[in-house]
C-alpha cells in the first residue's frame, strides 16, 4: 500500500470514537459489552462441541432406555416457559436500569430470579427422576451425553442466578453507577444466550428425542 | 505363477526403476530392503509411486524457493551497492498473479492424485486377483497381535503366514485399546478398534518376510507389539497351514479370553481348532465392562 | 483426609526421578532465597506479580516460555539418547513407563508450555504497541490469563515430585487414556492443567479480538495495522474458537474418569473416534494458533532488515483469514487411517493441501520483499532466512502427508515426528527467537549480543537438520513413533546422526542463555537511547526503550501502513509540531491474577489426588477471589501532563541524537 492511501474505512474524522480506527479507541462500554460478546460464542461453541457429542452419542444406549422412554415433555414445557418469560423480565429489567427506574429493576431482577430458580427445581427434579430409574449419566453414552449437555445448561443458569445476586447486592451499595450498568449489559447479555441455547436444546434433545 | 493383479502391475513393475536420484541417497539405496522404500505388494507399490511422483511435483516449487532465497539475500545484502534498491515497491498485479497460480497448480495437481489414490487405493475395497481372496481376521491384544483364519480354523499369534499372489482381506478389531495394524512393505495401515471391525485389503507378490507392528501407541508394551508377515508360495502355505491345523495348541474362548487378559508379549506360535465366531467373540468381550482387568498403575510410583 | 495421595506419591525408589526432582526443587529453592536474600520480594510484587502491564505480562509468559523449554528439551534429549541406546537387544536407561511419560510431558510441555505462551507472550507486548495504544482491552484479565497459564505448567511440574505424569501421548487418546488403561494419577495431571491452561489461554484470546476489532489509535483502520497485528487476530480468533472444544473434551474424559460415564469408554456405548475428532477439531486449529503469530514476526522482521515495503499487503492479509478459516477443514487428515472411506478422506485430504496456497503466497511475498531491498544481516533476519528454507520442505512434508493414501504408509512413522518438528521447530520456534531477539531491545533498553546469537542460530538450524532428516529416511525404512527400544539394528546410523542433532541444539539452546547472561552483564555498552535500534517501520519503535507504562504520551495520528516509517520521514521532510499532552489514567495494579492462580493451583491438585473438601474450598475461595476483586469499582493512577510531556520531550531528543 503506498503511502497516503485512503484507509479502506474512508477519511476519518478525530474525535468519532467509534473503536473502529476512526477516532481512536471505543469507549469502556462497546469494548466490555464487545469482549463479553466474543465470551459468549466461545461458550456456544462449547455448548455446540456437546450437541455434536450428543448427535454421535444420540443412539448408543448399551441396552438401557432412550429418550423416549425417559424424557418427559410437560416438564420441559414448564421449564421452557419459566426460562423464557425470565428472558423477558431480565430484558425489562435491564431497560430499567438503562432508564434509572430503580424499583422497576429490582422488582424485574427478583423475577427473574425466582423463574430461574423454578426452572433449575424442574430440572433437578427431572434428573432425580431419571436418577432413581436407574437411567443415570454412567448408564450408557446416551445418557453420558445428555446429563452433561443439559447439566452443562443448568451449571450456566447456576452460575448466571449467582451473579443476578451479586449484580443485586452491587445496585443496592453502589447504585447504577457505570461500572455496575455495564456488568448489567453482560449479565443480559449472557441471560438471553441461555435462552437460545435452551430452545436448541429442547428442539434437538426433547422434541427430536421423543419421536 | 499367478497373474499380477491388474490394479497395480504397471506401477508394481516400475517399482525397481524408482527415479535414480532419490536412491542415490545412502540411507535409501543401500538399505533399499525394508519399509515403504521396498513394496513388495500391489498396494504398496502404488502408494510408494504416490509418494515419489508428489515429492517430484513440489520439488519443481521447493527447489526454485530455496534457491532463490539464498540468491536474494546474497545480492540483495547491505554492502552490495550495485543491486538495485525500490524501498517503497510493494505490489505488482503480475507478480501476484503468479504468485497465487504456482501454489494453486501444484494444489489442483495434487488434489487429483489424492483423490484418484483414496479412490483406488482404499483399504476397504478388494483387490482383483486370480486367486480367491483368503480372509483372515486380526485382534490386537496387549501386547501382541492374534491371526484367525475362519476358514481354515486356525489361527497364530505375533506371524502371520499367507500365500503369494493371493488377495488378504483382513477385519481388524482390537480386544483392548485402540491400535493400528501395519506392514509397511505390503502397504496401507489401519486402526485396530475394540467394539469395531475396519477392513484392510493386501497382497503379497513376492515371497519373504515382511516385519509388521502396531502403529499407534497403545500402553507400556507397544514397542514389542511386533510380528512377522510370512509370504509363501501355495505349496509351502498349504504345508504350514496342515502342520498348524495338526498340532497346534487348541485355541477356545477360555484360552482366548486368558490371552486377552494377559498383559505381556508372546511368542510367535500357532493355533488349532478355532471355533467360528471367536473374532465375534473378542469385539464382544472388548465392550463388556469389567471384562478385562485395568492396567497396573504407573510402576514408577 | 487426602484422598488418594500417600507417601508412595514420591520418587523415593526412582534415582533419575529423585536426581530431576530434586534438581528442580534446588533450582526453586536457589531463586527464592535469592530474591529474599537480596530483598527484592515488595519490588517483584509491585513490578510483576501484580503487574496489570501488558509489557510485562508479556515479558513474564516469554520467561515461563524459555523455562519450560529447557525443561521440555532434556525430555527430547532423554528421548533421543534412550533411542540412540536401546537398539536391537539393548534396553538402554529408561524402562517403558518412564519413557511413555517423558514423550507425553515432552509433547504436552512445547506445545501447552512453550509456544502457546511464547507466542501469547510476544501478541501480549506487541500488539498494543503496534495499535498505537495503553494496554489491552483488559489488564486485570491479561494478568489472570498468565497467572493460570503459570498455574497448568506449575502442575505438570509438581507430577515430577509428587505421583507421576500421564502415559498416555501429549493428546491422550481413549481407550488408552480412559481409567481402566490408565488408572493413576498420571492422565489427571495432565487433564487438570491443561484444563487450568486453557482457560487462560481462552480468556487471553478473547482479550486481544476485543483489543485488535475496538481498540487502535486514531486513523488506523483495519489496513493500515501491520500484519502481526492481522496474524495475531486470526490467531486469538481461532483461540477463542478452538479452545472451547478441547475445554469441553477433556471435561468428558474427566467425567469419564471420575464419574463413570461413557462418552468414550470401551463399554456403555463410549465412542473412542469421537475424541479423536473433537480433540483433532481442536487440534489443528491449534497449530495455526501457533504459526500465524510467527508468520507475523516474519513479515515485520522481513521488511525492517530490508529495509523496504512488505510486498504484497493485501494479499497477506487474505492469505491470513483464509488460512484462519480453512484450519477449521482439515482436522481427519490428522487420521485419515481410522477408516473413514475414500470420499471423506479425499475431501480432507483436498482441503489441507489448499491451505498450502496462502501459506504459499506468504513465502513468495516475503521473498519479494527482500526482492530489490537492502538487506542488513541482524540475528532477527537470520532466524527469518533459516526458516523460509527450512519451512518449505516441513511444508512440502505436510502436503505429501494431505494425500491420504500416502499417509496410509507413513502415519504415526518417526516421518509424522520429522514433518511436525519441522514446522514448528522451523517456523513456530525460530519465528519466536527472531522476534525475542527483535524486540528484545524495546523491552529492557539494551540489543541483545550479536556474536552469541549468531552462534545460538547455527547451532539451532545444523542441530535441527541432524536430527530430524534422518527421521524423515526412518520413516520410509518403517520405524514408527513413540518406541521405547528399536528392533532394527541397521537403524543404528541415522538414530546416532539424530543425537548429535539433539546435542547440536542443545548447544544452541546454551548459546542463547549464554547470550541472554553476556548482554545482560555487558547492558550498559549496547544501551539503546534512541528506541529504534533498527530503523522500524512500526510504531513501537517510536517509544522510549523500554516504553512508559502507558506506551504513548499522546496517541499517535496514523495515515498509513508502516506508520512510524512514515512518521520519520515527514520529520525528516517537515518537521514536526509539538503534540498537546493530556493527563491519562492508567490502570493501577491487581494481585487477582496471582491470587487467583494460587487457589487454581491448589484445587487442581486437590482434584488430581481427589482430595474433595480441598477441591471445593479451592474452588470457593477462587470464586471469593473473583468475586471480591470485583466488588468495588476499579480507580487507576493519574498521570499529570507535564510528566508525560517531560518523558516525550527527553525521548525525542534522543531519538533526534
Amino acid at each position: 500500500m503506498s503511502a497516503g492511501a485512503a484507509s479502506i474505512l474512508g477519511r476519518v474524522e478525530p474525535g468519532t470514537a467509534r473503536g473502529h480506527g476512526g477516532g481512536g479507541p471505543a469507549s469502556t462500554r462497546i469494548t466490555v459489552a464487545y469482549g463479553f460478546w466474543i465470551f459468549l460464542l466461545s461458550d456456544i461453541i462449547m455448548f455446540s462441541t456437546l450437541f455434536a457429542t450428543y448427535a454421535v452419542l444420540k443412539g448408543a444406549t448399551a441396552g438401557g432406555p432412550d429418550g423416549r422412554a425417559l424424557f418427559e415433555l410437560k416438564t420441559v414445557g414448564y421449564e421452557t416457559a419459566c426460562l423464557l418469560f425470565s428472558s423477558y423480565t431480565c430484558g425489562i429489567g435491564f431497560l430499567s436500569a438503562e432508564r434509572h427506574r430503580v424499583e422497576l429493576f429490582y422488582g424485574c431482577f427478583a423475577i427473574t430470579f425466582l423463574l430461574g430458580a423454578a426452572f433449575l427445581g424442574f430440572e433437578a427434579s427431572e434428573f432425580a427422576r431419571m436418577v432413581a430409574m436407574g437411567a443415570g449419566p454412567a448408564r450408557s453414552a446416551f445418557l453420558s451425553a445428555f446429563f452433561s449437555l443439559v447439566g452443562l445448561h443448568g451449571l450456566h443458569v447456576t452460575v448466571g442466578l449467582l451473579w443476578l445476586v451479586y449484580l443485586v447486592a452491587q445496585t443496592a451499595a453502589f447504585g447504577l453507577k457505570d461500572f455496575v450498568c455495564r456488568r448489567l449489559h453482560c449479565f443480559s447479555l449472557f441471560w438471553h444466550a441461555l435462552d437460545i441455547i435452551w430452545v436448541a436444546l429442547f428442539t434437538l434433545v426433547y422434541l427430536m428425542g421423543v419421536q | 505363477m499367478p497373474r499380477e493383479p491388474s490394479l497395480e502391475s504397471a506401477a508394481f513393475r516400475v517399482h525397481c526403476r524408482v527415479p535414480a536420484i532419490l536412491l542415490t541417497l545412502p540411507p535409501l539405496s543401500g538399505c533399499a530392503s525394508e519399509g515403504v522404500i521396498d513394496p513388495q505388494g500391489p498396494v504398496a507399490a502404488a502408494e510408494r509411486l504416490i509418494l515419489l511422483n508428489s515429492t517430484a511435483i513440489m520439488l519443481c516449487v521447493v527447489l526454485p524457493v530455496v534457491i532463490l532465497t539464498l540468491v536474494f539475500a546474497w545480492h540483495y545484502r547491505g554492502s552490495n551497492r550495485a543491486a538495485t534498491y525500490t524501498p517503497d515497491w510493494g505490489y505488482s498485479g503480475k507478480i501476484e498473479l503468479v504468485v497465487w497460480s504456482i501454489p494453486a497448480m501444484v494444489v489442483i495437481l495434487l488434489s487429483g492424485v489424492g483423490w484418484i489414490g483414496s479412490h483406488e487405493l482404499d483399504p476397504g475395497a478388494p483387490l482383483a486377483a486370480r486367486a480367491a481372496p483368503l480372509e483372515i481376521q486380526v485382534v490386537a491384544l496387549d501386547w501382541k497381535w492374534l491371526f484367525i483364519y475362519p476358514a481354515q480354523h486356525v489361527a497364530a499369534l505375533n506371524e502371520l503366514t499367507v500365500p503369494i499372489g493371493t488377495p488378504l482381506s483382513f477385519k481388524i478389531t482390537s480386544g483392548t485399546v485402540m491400535t493400528a495394524f501395519f506392514v509397511p512393505q505390503l502397504g496401507s495401515q489401519i486402526y485396530a478398534m475394540p467394539g469395531m471391525t475396519t477392513r484392510l485389503n493386501l497382497l503379497a507378490s513376492a515371497p519373504g518376510h515382511y516385519p509388521g507392528f502396531a502403529a499407534h501407541f497403545s500402553g507400556d508394551g507397544f514397542s514389542d507389539m511386533r510380528f512377522m508377515v510370512h509370504a509363501l508360495p501355495p505349496a509351502q502355505y498349504h504345508a504350514w497351514l496342515a502342520e498348524a491345523a495338526s498340532t497346534g495348541e487348541v485355541l477356545d474362548e477360555q484360552r482366548y479370553d486368558a490371552l486377552a487378559r494377559a498383559q505381556a508379549t508372546a511368542a510367535a506360535h500357532a493355533f488349532r481348532a478355532v471355533p467360528a465366531g471367536l473374532f465375534e467373540h473378542a469385539i464382544e468381550l472388548a465392550v463388556q465392562p469389567g471384562a478385562l482387568a485395568s492396567r497396573p498403575a504407573a510402576a514408577v510410583h | 483426609m487426602f484422598g488418594r495421595l500417600n507417601l508412595a506419591a514420591l520418587p523415593l525408589n526412582e534415582p533419575l526421578d529423585m536426581v530431576a526432582s530434586g534438581a528442580m526443587i534446588l533450582g526453586i529453592l536457589f531463586v527464592l532465597i535469592l530474591v529474599s536474600a537480596k530483598g527484592w520480594w515488595p519490588s517483584l510484587w509491585r513490578e510483576w506479580l501484580t503487574s496489570v502491564d501488558h509489557k510485562r505480562i508479556g515479558i513474564m509468559y516469554v520467561l515461563l516460555a524459555m523455562l519450560m523449554l529447557c525443561r521440555g528439551f532434556i525430555d527430547a534429549l532423554m528421548m533421543r539418547t534412550q533411542q540412540a541406546l536401546a537398539i536391537g537387544t539393548a534396553h538402554g536407561y529408561l524402562p517403558p513407563e518412564h519413557y511413555d511419560q517423558i514423550f507425553s510431558a515432552h509433547g504436552t510441555i512445547m506445545i501447552f508450555f512453550v509456544a502457546m505462551p511464547f507466542v501469547i507472550g510476544l501478541m501480549n507486548f506487541v500488539v498494543p504497541l503496534h495499535l498505537g495504544v495503553r494496554d489491552v482491552a483488559f489488564p486485570v484479565l491479561n494478568a489472570v490469563s498468565f497467572w493460570l497459564t503459570a498455574s497448568g505448567a506449575l502442575l505438570v511440574n509438581v507430577s515430577l515430585v509428587i505421583g507421576n505424569f500421564s502415559r498416555a501421548t501429549w493428546l491422550g487418546f481413549p481407550p488408552l487414556s480412559e481409567l481402566k488403561f490408565s488408572p493413576d494419577v498420571g492422565m489427571d495431571y495432565y487433564l487438570w492443567s491443561l484444563q487450568i491452561s486453557g482457560l487462560g489461554s481462552l480468556l487471553a484470546g478473547i482479550n486481544m479480538v476485543t483489543t485488535i476489532i475496538k481498540m487502535r489509535a486514531p486513523g488506523m483502520g483495519y489496513m493500515r495495522m501491520p500484519i502481526f497485528c492481522w496474524t495475531a487476530l486470526s490467531s486469538s480468533m481461532l483461540i477463542v474458537a478452538a479452545f472451547p472444544v478441547l475445554t469441553a473434551t477433556y471435561a468428558m474424559l474427566l467425567l469419564d474418569r471420575y464419574v463413570g460415564m461413557h462418552f468414550f469408554t470401551n463399554d456403555g456405548g463410549g465412542n473412542a473416534m469421537l475424541y479423536f475428532n473433537l480433540i483433532w477439531v481442536w487440534g489443528h486449529p491449534e497449530v495455526y494458533i501457533l504459526v500465524l503469530p510467527a508468520f507475523g514476526i516474519y513479515s515485520e522482521i522481513v521488511p525492517t532488515f530490508s529495509s523496504k515495503t512488505l510486498f504484497g499487503y493485501r494479499s497477506m492479509v487474505l492469505a491470513t483469514l483464509g488460512i484462519c478459516i480453512i484450519s477449521f477443514t482439515v482436522w481427519l487428515h490428522h487420521f485419515f487411517t481410522m477408516g473413514a472411506g475414500a470420499d471423506v478422506n479425499a475431501f480432507f485430504g483436498i482441503m489441507s493441501m489448499i491451505i498450502a496456497i496462502p501459506t504459499g503466497v506468504k513465502v513468495f511475498n516475503w521473498l519479494f520483499t527482500m526482492y530489490r531491498g537492502r538487506l542488513r544481516f541482524e540475528v532477527p533476519l537470520l532466524w527469518a532466512l533459516g526458516f523460509i528454507v527450512t519451512f518449505v520442505i516441513g511444508g512440502l512434508t505436510g502436503v505429501l502427508l494431505a494425500v491420504p493414501p500416502a499417509d496410509f504408509v507413513l502415519h504415526n512413522s518417526v516421518f509424522l515426528v520429522a514433518h511436525f518438528h519441522n514446522v514448528i521447530i522451523g517456523a513456530v520456534l525460530f519465528g519466536v527467537f527472531a522476534g525475542y531477539n527483535y524486540w528484545f531491545p524495546k523491552a529492557f533498553g539494551f540489543v541483545l549480543d550479536r556474536r552469541w546469537g549468531i552462534v545460538s542460530f547455527w547451532c539451532w538450524l545444523l542441530g535441527f537438520y541432524l536430527a530430524f532428516m534422518p527421521l524423515y529416511v526412518l520413516g520410509l525404512r518403517g520405524m514408527t513413533r513413540r518406541l521405547e527400544h528399536i528392533p532394527d539394528p541397521r537403524w543404528r546410523p541415522l538414530l546416532e546422526i539424530a543425537e548429535v542433532g539433539a546435542l547440536l541444539i542443545l548447544a544452541g539452546l546454551a548459546a542463547l542463555i549464554t547470550q541472554l547472561v553476556v548482554s545482560i552483564r555487558s547492558r550498559e555498552r549496547r544501551r539503546d537511547r534512541s528506541g529504534d535500534p533498527w530503523q522500524g517501520r512500526t510504531l513501537e519503535w517510536s517509544t522510549p526503550s523500554p516504553p512508559p507504562e502507558y506506551n504513548f504520551a499522546v496517541l499517535p495520528e496514523v495515515e498509513s501502513v508502516d506508520a512510524f516509517w512514515q512518521t520519520k520521514r515527514r520529520r525528516a521532510a517537515q518537521g514536526e509540531p509539538p503534540p498537546h499532552y493530556e493527563s491519562i489514567e492508567v490502570p493501577a495494579n491487581s494481585p487477582n491474577g496471582f491470587i487467583t492462580a494460587f487457589f487454581a493451583v491448589v484445587t487442581g491438585f486437590a482434584l488430581i489426588w481427589h482430595i474433595a473438601w480441598l477441591a471445593i474450598l479451592g474452588l470457593a475461595c477462587a470464586l471469593l477471589t473473583l468475586l471480591g476483586f470485583g466488588w468495588f469499582e476499579r480507580h487507576g493512577r493519574r498521570i499529570p501532563a507535564e510528566e508525560l510531556e517531560r518523558v516525550d520531550r527527553a525521548h525525542r531528543e534522543q531519538a533526534a541524537a
